[in-house]
């Protein structure tokens, strides 16, 4: 059966956690001012950096790796409603209740619903960004219903009423003290001497989530992959704790975007090389977990696949811009962005931060709404150079800039600009003039002033090159 | 050989001591310069600020400039790449396939100036002399958009005198990217408190690149902070021959 999900809109306002409250300068500039946030930030993405440039170093076919990782991306997504059908059809077919959700309000409203079928007021949650893009434990919270992330930076994030700033490692913003510090003062029956050791800290935390574990009868998960062949669903975890959610509760709801299904089982060899080494610099992935539909007397007796679109169909008509759902989340543009290095994932505003969140979230939301994400870039092109799917993400930054609505004094300094270059004498006359030159090293207006408050300008030289050209032309 | 000068609006204006040094260069080594005088600017400040509209009629003009020669240098990794990688996609981004086609063409005979000595030219050892303690930083846009490698590094190494020194996390980027030190002055700022750190942790007396605008902005930093280190363009290195006047260095 075809379900119409609608013609492509974008995410909806007011909804989930894809807009910031401030522009990114803003925000930057914030962010920029804690040294502490400064020095965890440089510490945490160095060491990830070096840990996965060795282990990707060790791979012979990494190019080509990427190569196909690329090719079955591009494949999938131009055949995506055929893909997302098949895997409905498997995945019924195995036991499960495929739910079509259009955007977040839907999404949320059908995992609440299955919620509270269940009779459950507790449900324990495997790390998922698809659900912190929408909102869902706020949703979940609203209806009386308490959701306890169980992956250990997320419960980090949730019991210090925080947001997360990474993909990958969502407290990359906290460092060990700070951790200790979340966990005295939230963590119900922890030792007041509890130290900051990372073995300690764990252990804390291993011996808060047991008691969820045993008791709780329902789980809320996402999913990195889903094949669409066999109508089997994966999540690659470095815990463990997300396999005690996928396999102890009675009833399993996976939040997952429309863009994570791959046609086939063999698809997944790739993206199992390439995701760990490039993600958190292991080898092999920790726990890899898959399950398709029900298996009677082994896991969940309901199983549900909540799909959600939420902007991704408006993505995917963008010639240029659709690159960006071939991410697999696995956060090495972050990791080796100068930027976010410096600012950290809150200034973006949206679950997903650094060079991809700022090409995917302004797609997701309409330019429009985070217009000042695709600016967030000096364009270096390290995002490019890791990404192991090779989305080209300046082409994609340059591309969004073209539809970001501008200021009207930038535009018509833009439109003056390109007309004086077009005509070289009045080119070589504005030159001369080097108004520039005149005020040279010191404060130029607004917003040019922005250069100035932290850099000198150059001195202005005795003549351009174009006048010593033709001097030197006529003297010889 | 006969070789077309592409300044860059930015050299031409600002820093033309770079482009200079790049004719000076090429003279000494026994090729013919030209300027096509109807250049102006390439274009890359429009199309990566979001101004692609307005950026198709300096992407004609620059294509129209150059098409007659064979082979075309800027001092410049940004505007090379700009050529090579953006020029195409503003032509057919507007549905003009046959410009599209033809900034291809010239993209494809445009070198940045150590591709073009090295690669081109075949030379590494240019004959220079600059008695500086120096070290390198690879621009974003040479170095991961050009591929130009350790072309700048063999060519600094074969210049008498020079005490190269390497530069930490030297492919980290400055922090310029064109509007973005605007833009996002602070976070800008930030990245080039860092690479500052950097150059000044060798004790180089001299920072050098294949871009003047990103010298342009770790040396407004230095001379911000008065720290005493000047910032010089690769062409200004290997055109000095220790005789007066080559250099403002």
């Amino acid at each position: 059966m075809r379900t119409f999900l609608g013609m492509p809109t974008t995410a909806p306002a007011g909804v989930g956690h894809l807009r910031g409250d401030e522009p990114f300068p803003a925000a930057a500039r914030k962010a920029l001012g804690d040294a502490q946030l400064r020095r965890n930030l440089r510490h945490a993405t160095t060491t990830i950096r070096a840990k996965s440039g060795a282990v990707i170093d060790e791979v012979p076919d990494w190019a080509e790796l990427r190569a196909a990782g690329r090719a079955i991306k591009a494949d999938t997504m131009a055949r995506l409603p055929e893909l997302l059908e098949q895997l409905e059809a498997a995945v019924t077919a195995a036991g499960g209740v495929v739910h079509w959700a259009a955007d977040a309000v839907e999404a949320n409203r059908i995992v609440t619903e299955l919620v509270r079928a269940t009779g459950a007021d507790r449900v324990m949650k495997v790390k998922s960004m698809a659900t912190q893009e929408i909102g869902l434990n706020e949703a979940l919270e609203a209806a009386g219903i308490e959701p306890v992330e169980t992956d250990l930076a997320e419960l980090i994030v949730q019991l210090g009423n925080d947001k997360p700033s990474h993909i990958l490692v969502p407290a990359i913003h906290r460092n060990r003290a700070e951790i200790r510090e979340i966990f005295r003062r939230e963590m119900p029956g922890v030792d007041p001497d509890l130290t900051d050791e990372p073995a300690a800290l764990a252990a804390a935390a291993r011996r808060h989530l047991r008691q969820t574990f045993l008791s709780t009868k329902v789980a809320v998960s996402g999913a990195n992959f889903a094949v669409a062949e066999t109508g089997t669903l994966a999540v690659v975890e470095s815990e463990g704790n997300g396999r005690m959610c996928l396999t102890l509760p009675e009833t399993l709801i996976t939040v997952m975007g429309i863009e994570k299904v791959i046609p086939t089982w063999a698809d997944l060899g790739v993206f199992l090389q390439l995701l760990p080494r490039a993600s958190t610099g292991e080898r092999m992935n920790p726990y890899t977990s898959m399950w398709t539909g029900v298996t009677p007397g082994d896991g969940p007796r309901q199983v549900h696949l909540v799909l959600l679109d939420n902007g991704r169909s408006a993505v995917l008509a963008d010639p240029v811009g659709r690159q960006a759902l071939h991410c697999i989340r696995c956060s090495a543009c972050l990791n080796v962005c100068p930027v976010y290095e410096r600012t950290g994932g809150h200034a973006y505003g949206s679950v997903y931060p650094g060079p991809i969140g700022a090409v995917l979230s302004p797609q997701l939301t309409g330019v429009a709404d985070n217009a000042s994400l695709p600016y967030a870039s000096s364009l270096c092109g390290a995002c490019f150079d890791a990404c192991p799917v090779l989305i080209d993400i300046p082409s994609i930054l340059v591309h969004l800039r073209g539809q970001a609505p501008h200021p009207r004094a930038e535009a018509a300094a833009m439109a003056a600009a390109a007309y004086t270059m077009d005509h070289p004498r009045l080119y070589a006359a504005a030159q001369r003039a080097a108004g520039l030159g005149r005020v040279a090293g010191r404060a130029l207006p607004p917003p040019l002033n922005g250069w100035t408050a932290s850099r000198d300008l150059p001195a202005a030289p005795p003549q351009t090159f174009r006048q010593w050209w033709a001097e030197r032309g006529s003297g010889s | 050989m006969r070789i077309a000068l592409f300044v860059t609006c930015l050299a031409d204006t600002l820093f033309p001591e770079a482009a200079k040094a790049t004719v000076r260069l090429l003279e000494r080594l026994g090729h013919e310069v030209v300027f096509p005088a109807d250049q102006t600017c390439c274009g890359q400040m429009h199309v990566n600020t979001g101004y692609p509209d307005e950026a198709l009629r300096l992407v004609r003009r620059h294509v129209r400039a150059f098409a007659p020669y064979e082979v075309v240098v800027a001092p410049s990794g940004s505007c090379v790449g700009s050529v090579r990688h953006q020029h195409a996609m503003v032509a057919r981004r507007a549905g003009d396939e046959r410009l599209a086609v033809r900034a291809e063409e010239v993209g494809r005979r445009t070198y940045e100036l150590s591709e073009l000595l090295v690669d081109v030219l075949g030379v590494t050892d240019v004959g220079a002399y600059y008695p500086h303690r120096v070290t390198y930083h690879p621009t974003c846009h040479s170095l991961r958009m050009l591929r130009v490698g350790d072309r700048p590094l063999r060519l600094l190494r074969a210049v008498r005198g020079l005490d190269l020194v390497e530069l930490p996390q030297a492919e980290q980027c400055c922090g310029f990217g064109g509007t973005f030190a605007v833009k996002n002055a602070d976070t800008s700022t930030a990245m080039l408190a860092d690479k500052m750190r950097n150059v000044l942790a060798n004790r180089a007396d001299v920072c050098t690149a294949g871009d003047a605008s990103c010298l342009m902005h770790i040396g407004g930093g230095l001379s911000r902070l008065r720290a005493g280190v000047r910032t010089v363009h690769l062409a200004e290195i290997l055109a000095a021959t220790g005789t007066v006047g080559t250099t403002r260095g």
